[in-house]
């Protein structure tokens, strides 16, 4: 029973990496920017198709996917920041909102009409393939993989935020960026950037997704929900907020999907009811 | 003209567009329409006048739709207690859940919403009388007043199309009042709205109870008119769908919505055979709409009619 | 009344919802149309989708493409698998396009919602893809045939086949939704009366689930020797390649209950070897089946599959009946459907009950290795033949009350 439980746990653990990964991104860009990007969950998705792109057309391996594809899906977002958001900084976050949802339809319906909904198979890259016999379960090195980087990652974007010169700018743009600007600092520029980045991070999720679920056109619209819910629950502007709670949130799920399956798609929104009634800013916010 | 002649015209063009509609497009689409453009003015009470965005109002127009099905499949009642059914439990639905929601504002009210949507999702999901992924089927018409079978189309259209005119007759009449004056007041500067002495946290909460009963009340026409209940009427899309329909037409102007109904509807309907085209296209329309539309089709109408006839009189 | 009416008042610009040319109000007897109504985009549309559409164009080709000198239509709509979209189309295609039988549905939601508007505008359905044995039970109409296979069909094959074969503990991961969870109901009742036990089932939210490594593990750790895969679509092919994944199979045997050759074509043998199913087709059965699949592979690029294959079979079977009966309509056409056996590649002396299942044989299939797989496409060893007599209910055990009129 403890050992299957152990199971349970451990598997909610690699669920909620790619939960604090989404949510990572997302968090930085509404920490930093005001926005809440809508289309995450679509770019996550374009993430996840430009590797199986990569692969099936271009030949190019997991590797450099991860490295490429949030590249370019990154560039898409930059692409987006400039031409679209940018009009939209001045008014009520509303339209920010509206807007990447409308970005979000557009991108899942494009894919969907190309691809279809069937799932396309992207196969996990040859040095990670088998496992692990631990005592209670057989554990793939892939899964293994995936916690390890999900947490490198979002130690590392916690500390350049928190911690570095770069990241107390761009802190002090959100606060008040008239100010920061007329201290010389390009603050059009570093928005652009930190939307950029937040969108590749959502695309480095994807690619790391894809050997993981199938990859398909509505992946990022069943999770994004989710996530949206990790972020609310972990506090909107808070970085640290969103990796626990998505790591969090993994484990709850894992329990619940042991004890309750038919509730563990649901389960995230009741906690985030008890959550926000409790503690209105979410766990780790700051009321703004 | 002065603007209460634009009003009483614009009235009586509606109603006459009303009447005839049927003869002129498919009765069962008119139909369609009628109930999402109720639902969408429901909604625009709330993000157009309160300024309250909820990103869960499928919730009320499902619970709605299953009730009135249940009460009409199941329970036997006659269609008009049906309907009285349904509202009343999106109205009650509507009290639970605004009262938690309103403690919150902006994103995080949205998201509140559509957590409690998502709630009523997986009820609807896991209860068995709901038929689950089938829905619920089979959902008879019954009679209007007990005696005229509502089975042919031109009759349940002018039942449903009297039903339309009494739920936006009632969202005219309160927005138009000085609750609604409030609203927007609300909307616009709430600290000042507070410091005047105005309960905030009681208007948004009647506003929210309105707007979620009259969204039942179109779900419960929608039950009727389409004979059946199904999960899609619960689905968040269903909620993204409401607030392009009330963006699209225009948000805070009494008819946008309306409009913006009547445009996604046939949109959808037109591109129904291109399949995922739907979702590009109206992903497309959203974001014109809010890059450089954002008053909507009405809004924008309207603006255009006050340029041209500055001072409110017309030679 | 209103017929002349809207006849005479003249379609003006808002009127985008009229498709057809000026309403013609009455059925034509001329024209045939078929209207296939499928998933064209979702997580069906690979088993059923274009291909039924082509499987239709095939039959009424085969036809000689005309009935009583006009040529049949053949159109085809997406409904999403969602029920109110299928709903809303069939209606529109009986009272505006007069399309005189939808084919294929595909989902049992679909199917349901479908067959209570066509019975009522005495249309014919012809189901090829849903499942719900209730459709020629309690919820039988007399316009419509159900063809390819049912839940009942499905859980038998298995579930009796795989506990003669040795699988006698089981394990259910089951989509919870109607369909999943009826699906399971039938198979434990087949498990237990063959003698077999089942060991628990993980119920998991459907559609939405992507991971199935928690249920996967539950199944591993109650030992049951086979896992039954109450679900279909992506979550089966979820379900298989996280098996493999996690080491779950081969100790343990996956029987899937709903699978499809282009589940298996999606996952690779490697994945989904020893995979128990059941199935109405195989396109590598016999000389017949050959011909037909490559004729069919030739323009589809895939092996067709069962739901496919009973759409063409189910039409070509219509077409000759309205030939036979000389009319449309739909009664005769159902009571000569009825009285023919169907003979044709799909079905070899099957006859359509008077609760309108069609009973045929099916087949017990396990997916070979890949080093048994000598050409593409060479993914199953049948099994065993289910003759249709034990594949499917009675007529009595159906008790459909049109059928029991004594």
């Amino acid at each position: 029973m403890a050992q299957a439980l152990a199971g349970q746990l451990l598997v909610g653990l690699i669920n909620g990496s790619f939960y604090a990964l989404l949510s990572l991104g997302l968090a930085i860009i509404f920490g930093l920017l005001n926005v809440v990007n809508f289309a995450h969950g679509a770019q996550y998705m374009m993430g996840a198709f430009a590797a199986w792109m990569g692969l099936t057309y271009l030949g190019i391996s997991y590797w450099w996917a991860l490295l490429l594809a949030p590249a370019a899906v990154g560039l898409l977002g930059v692409a987006v920041e400039r031409l679209l958001l940018r009009r939209l900084y001045g008014l009520d976050n509303l339209y920010g909102l509206l807007l990447t949802f409308g970005l979000a339809l557009v991108a899942e319906g494009l894919f969907h009409q190309a691809y279809g909904n069937s799932g396309n198979p992207y196969p996990v890259p040859e040095l990670l393939r088998g496992g692990v016999r631990l005592g209670f379960m057989f554990l793939p090195l892939y899964r293994i993989w995936v916690v390890v980087v999900a947490i490198a990652v979002c130690g590392a974007s916690w500390f350049v935020i928190e911690r570095t010169a770069l990241g107390a700018y761009l802190r002090a743009g959100t606060e008040n960026p008239k100010l920061l600007q007329a201290f010389g600092v390009n603050v059009p520029l570093m928005f652009t950037i930190t939307y950029g980045f937040g969108v590749a991070l959502a695309a480095f999720a994807g690619v790391m997704a894809a050997p993981v679920y199938q990859v398909q056109p509505l992946m990022g619209s069943s999770i994004i929900i989710v996530v949206f819910a990790v972020v609310v629950i972990g506090g909107m502007g808070s970085i640290l907020g969103s990796i626990v709670t998505g790591l969090g949130l993994g484990l709850v799920e894992g329990l619940t999907k042991y004890l309750y399956p038919e509730a563990s798609s649901v389960v995230v929104f009741v906690v985030m009811a008890i959550v926000l009634l409790v503690r209105p800013a979410g766990l780790f916010g700051r009321e703004r | 003209m002065s603007a209460r002649a634009i009003r009483t015209w614009a009235w009586i063009a509606m109603i006459a567009i009303g009447l005839v509609a049927p003869y002129l497009v498919y009765p069962v689409f008119a139909m369609n329409v009628l109930c999402l453009a109720l639902f969408a003015s429901a909604f625009n009470l709330l993000l157009g006048y309160a300024g309250l965005l909820s990103f869960g109002h499928a919730a009320f127009l499902g619970a709605a739709a299953y009730v009135t099905g249940w009460a009409l499949r199941d329970a036997g009642l006659p269609t008009e207690l049906g309907v009285l059914a349904g509202t009343a439990v999106a109205t009650a639905l509507g009290a639970v859940f605004g009262a938690l929601a309103i403690r919150r504002s902006g994103i995080y009210f949205a998201m509140i919403t559509l957590g409690f949507a998502q709630l009523v999702y997986f009820l609807v999901v896991q209860m068995p009388w709901t038929g689950g992924e089938d829905g619920l089927q089979g959902i008879p018409r019954g009679k209007a007043l007990g005696l005229i079978p509502l089975d042919r189309p031109y009759t349940a259209y002018y039942f449903v199309f009297v039903g339309f005119l009494a739920g936006f007759w009632l969202l005219h009449r309160t927005i138009r009042s000085p609750f609604g004056h409030v609203l927007r007041a609300i909307r616009e500067n709430e600290p000042r709205a507070l410091s005047l002495g105005y309960d905030v946290s009681r208007y948004k909460l009647l506003a929210f109870v309105l707007s979620a009963a009259l969204s039942g009340l179109a779900g419960s026409l929608k039950a009727v008119v389409l004979q059946f209940a199904s999960l899609s009427d619960v689905h968040w899309h269903r909620s993204g769908e409401v607030v392009l329909m009330t963006l699209l037409g225009g948000m805070g102007t009494v008819l946008g919505p309306s409009v913006g109904a009547l445009v996604v509807l046939t949109l959808e309907n037109q591109l129904a055979d291109f399949g995922s085209w739907v979702t590009v296209i109206t992903g497309a329309v959203f974001v014109a709409s809010v890059i450089s539309f954002r008053r909507g089709i009405v809004g924008e109408v309207r603006d255009m009619v006050r340029r041209s006839f500055i001072g409110g009189q017309v030679s | 009344m209103h017929r002349m009416l809207r006849c005479a008042v003249p379609l003006v610009s808002l009127a985008v919802a009229l498709r057809a040319p000026a309403a013609e109000p009455k059925l034509s007897d001329g024209v045939v149309k078929i209207g296939v109504l499928t998933d064209m985009t979702g997580y069906y549309s690979d088993l059923a989708g274009p291909g039924s559409v082509l499987a239709a164009q095939m039959a009424v080709a085969d036809f000689g493409g005309k009935m009583l000198g006009k040529p049949i239509q053949v159109i085809s709509a997406d409904h999403q698998l969602k029920a109110d979209v299928a709903s809303n189309i069939a209606r529109k295609w009986f009272d505006q396009e007069q399309v005189d039988v939808i084919v294929d549905l595909v989902s049992s939601s679909t199917a349901g919602a479908v067959m209570p508007v066509a019975a009522e505008k005495k249309r014919i359905t012809l189901l090829s893809g849903p499942g719900t044995t209730a459709f020629t039970g309690d919820k039988c109409t007399p316009y419509n045939v159900h063809w390819t296979y049912n839940n009942w069909a499905l859980a038998n094959g298995t579930g009796r086949e795989v506990v003669k074969q040795g699988g006698d503990t089981w394990f259910f991961v089951t989509a919870d939704y109607v369909f999943g969870r009826s699906l399971e109901e039938d198979t434990a009742k087949v498990v237990k009366a063959a003698g077999g036990k089942v060991l628990g089932y993980a119920r998991h939210p459907s559609p939405g689930t992507t991971d199935f490594s928690s249920y996967l593990l539950q199944a591993q750790a109650s030992g049951a020797k086979i896992i039954g895969l109450a679900n279909a679509g992506g979550d089966t092919v979820n379900c298989i390649k996280q098996a493999a994944e996690f080491g779950v199979t081969p100790k343990q045997t996956l029987a899937g209950l709903l699978v499809f050759i282009t589940d298996v074509n999606a996952l690779g043998l490697d994945a989904a070897k020893g995979l128990y199913l059941t199935t109405a087709f195989y396109w590598d059965m016999n000389d017949e089946t050959r011909k037909w699949s490559k004729r069919f592979f030739e323009k589809h690029k895939k092996m067709p599959t069962m739901v496919q294959a009973g759409v063409y079979s189910s039409i070509l079977h219509y077409l000759k009946a309205v030939q036979a009966a000389g009319t449309d309509d739909a009664d005769a056409v159902m009571a000569k459907m009825k009285a023919t056996p169907v003979n044709d590649f799909f079905a070899k002396n099957a006859t359509i009950g008077p609760d309108g299942l069609l009973r045929h044989d099916m087949y017990l299939a396990q997916v070979k290795a890949p080093s048994d797989s000598k050409y593409p496409w060479d993914y199953y060893k049948i099994v065993q033949t289910i003759p249709a007599a034990q594949a499917f209910p009675s007529v009595e055990q159906q008790k459909c009350p049109l059928a029991v009129k004594k």
